[in-house]
């Protein structure tokens, strides 16, 4: 049945962009691995890049919530997050798979689900259809009844996918969501994310470069905590020309961009 | 809403809309569908106006059932014991294993005091009674001790409310051993709960600060040198323990429990965890 309009629903947003970050610090253990990061990312499908260790796990903890930025401002669906911002209204509207994620082995795939739904405080009437849709949409209705334990790595991806998405959040976060995925659910989880970017903010942190190219309306490349580009993907292809090291046009644009401020920084020392 | 009576719509504006009356306008059908998304009472009325006047939406809602029955996936749903659902949404399972361990000292302790009973040694269920839930609180709320704790902590769950309902398990869990434990080693129970509560709470006022994890291995250390120790050595019981040390038991309750109430919001992160 369709659900009736709320006056949630046609409220305006207060906001200019779902994520609003301005000279952005966050540690990560004693380094700091965001220093000074500016990113404003509004409704789409953003498909985070860089190079291991360039802050993008430690970036999308601090937007999940995890980790209390150090410095500088972060705005979530326009609230500003610190000391004394109460977090909770703000979480219900968050999904967010860690990049390892954990679970307990007995929980069937379902109850995962219905567990995280619990904890994201949805109403419980509507919990069994949200769980339902969750499952559908990664493609594990058959398997909804399986324990934790018995699923592969892949499912267990989707079924991390599956918990995020589970109150149609407005601000998605996905860690590495296509580890583990083969290629055929790969293509798969490609439209969800184009499907879900038609609603919500979606960030997608990964570094298999054609999957950005193939899903995402967006690209933010960071390098050593600090953003090196945002632009559509279209704009990192044409970056890139035969000298770089690559076999699509969008990697070589990438290793370009990563080339230039390295190269730039070391010319300075 | 033209047509209505009352709160409810009305019949004949029911039966216009049930038999596509084209005089209805847009904006009445529009009223009527969301009054009705929220109205049993009117849904009914569609119903039988649906079956007087239009039967044959009857009969295609029948064939449409059939064949959703047809296709419907054969495996139901497995119904898990609502019992066990409940238990879940107040310890994760994480926290079995240390739930188990504390009692297990708890009884293991009960065994020793029964051995050395008749020689002057102070009660060992005693004596380890105030940290003997340190165990299970501290698995309630840390990251690592908790498989899905990172995902957790960015719930709006995630809170005193969560840390307050595994704490009771924990404490619900170990209060009847130790009890039982006290009664049979001829311990008043009030000597060895109300150092257990205290400590407990402390934990969890400390842990705001310091992460439970931390506040657990501060107070338990403390406790095991300033008081186990000791008393083993000496083979006396430590005067923290004596009847005349309960106002400082209860008061260090009330200010730890103030201390939480105030430092509430502590726990919608995990510090300690997080912390450089």
């Amino acid at each position: 049945m369709v659900r009736a309009v709320t006056s949630a629903d046609l409220a305006p947003t207060t906001y200019a962009w779902h994520i609003h970050a301005r000279d952005l610090r966050v540690r990560a253990g004693r380094r700091t691995a965001v220093d000074g990061l500016d990113l404003r990312l509004g409704q789409g499908v953003h498909g985070l890049l860089g190079p291991n260790g360039a802050g993008k796990t430690t970036l999308i903890r601090s937007l999940a919530t995890v980790l209390q930025p150090t410095g500088g401002e972060l705005e979530l669906l326009g609230r500003r997050i610190g000391g004394r911002t109460d977090l909770r209204p703000l979480r219900r509207r968050i999904g967010y798979l860690p990049q390892e994620f954990g679970y307990y082995p007995r929980f069937t795939l379902r109850e995962f689900v219905e567990y995280m739904a619990w904890l994201k405080k949805m109403d419980a009437r509507q919990v069994p259809d949200a769980v339902q849709r969750a499952i559908e949409r990664v493609g594990l209705a058959d398997r909804a009844h399986d324990r934790m334990k018995t699923l592969s790595g892949g499912m267990l991806r989707r079924a991390g996918i599956a918990q995020a998405i589970v109150n149609d959040p407005d601000v998605l976060l996905l860690d590495e969501p296509t580890v583990g995925l083969d290629p055929a659910q790969r293509l798969e989880f490609r439209t969800l994310l184009r499907d879900l970017g038609e609603q919500a903010c979606v960030l997608v942190s990964t570094h298999l470069v054609e999957d950005v190219a193939a899903s995402c309306t967006n690209v933010v490349l960071v390098d050593e905590g600090r953003m090196v580009f945002q632009g559509t993907p279209e704009e990192v292809a044409a970056l890139g020309d035969a000298r770089d090291v690559g076999d699509s046009p969008i990697e070589r644009g990438y290793t370009a961009l990563l080339a230039r401020p390295r190269a730039r920084r070391e010319a300075g020392r | 809403m033209t047509g209505t009576t009352g709160p409810h719509a009305a019949r004949d504006l029911i039966t216009a809309y049930v038999t596509g009356d084209t005089t209805l306008s847009a904006d009445t059908e529009w009223a009527l569908e969301a009054h009705l998304e929220n109205c049993g009472r009117c849904r009914r009325h569609v119903a039988e106006a649906v079956t007087t006047h239009t039967p044959a939406v009857n009969t295609l809602l029948d064939d449409v059932w059939a064949e959703v029955d047809a296709t419907a996936l054969d495996r139901p749903a497995p119904v898990r014991s609502p019992l066990l659902h409940k238990a879940r949404r107040w310890a994760p399972p994480s926290q079995l294993p240390w739930l188990l361990m504390s009692v297990l000292v708890i009884l293991s302790a009960l065994g020793i005091d029964m051995l050395a009973r008749g020689k002057t040694v102070p009660s060992l269920v005693l004596l380890l009674s105030p940290v003997v839930p340190l165990l299970g609180v501290a698995a309630a709320w840390t990251q690592r001790l908790d498989p899905m704790g990172e995902l957790t902590v960015t719930t709006p769950r995630a809170g005193l409310r969560l840390v307050l309902r595994r704490t009771a398990v924990v404490l619900g869990a170990v209060i009847p051993v130790l009890a039982v434990a006290g009664g049979v080693v001829g311990v008043s129970p009030a000597l060895c709960l109300l150092p257990c509560l205290a400590f407990t709470v402390g934990t969890l006022a400390l842990g705001t600060v310091t992460g439970v994890r931390r506040a657990a291995e501060l107070l338990g250390t403390a406790w095991v040198f300033v008081a186990i120790i000791p008393s083993l050595f000496t083979a006396r019981l430590s005067v923290l323990l004596a009847p005349q040390s309960m106002p400082v038991w209860a008061l260090a309750l009330t200010v730890s429990a103030l201390a939480i109430t105030v430092r509430a919001r502590a726990f919608t992160t995990l510090p300690g965890t997080e912390l450089p």
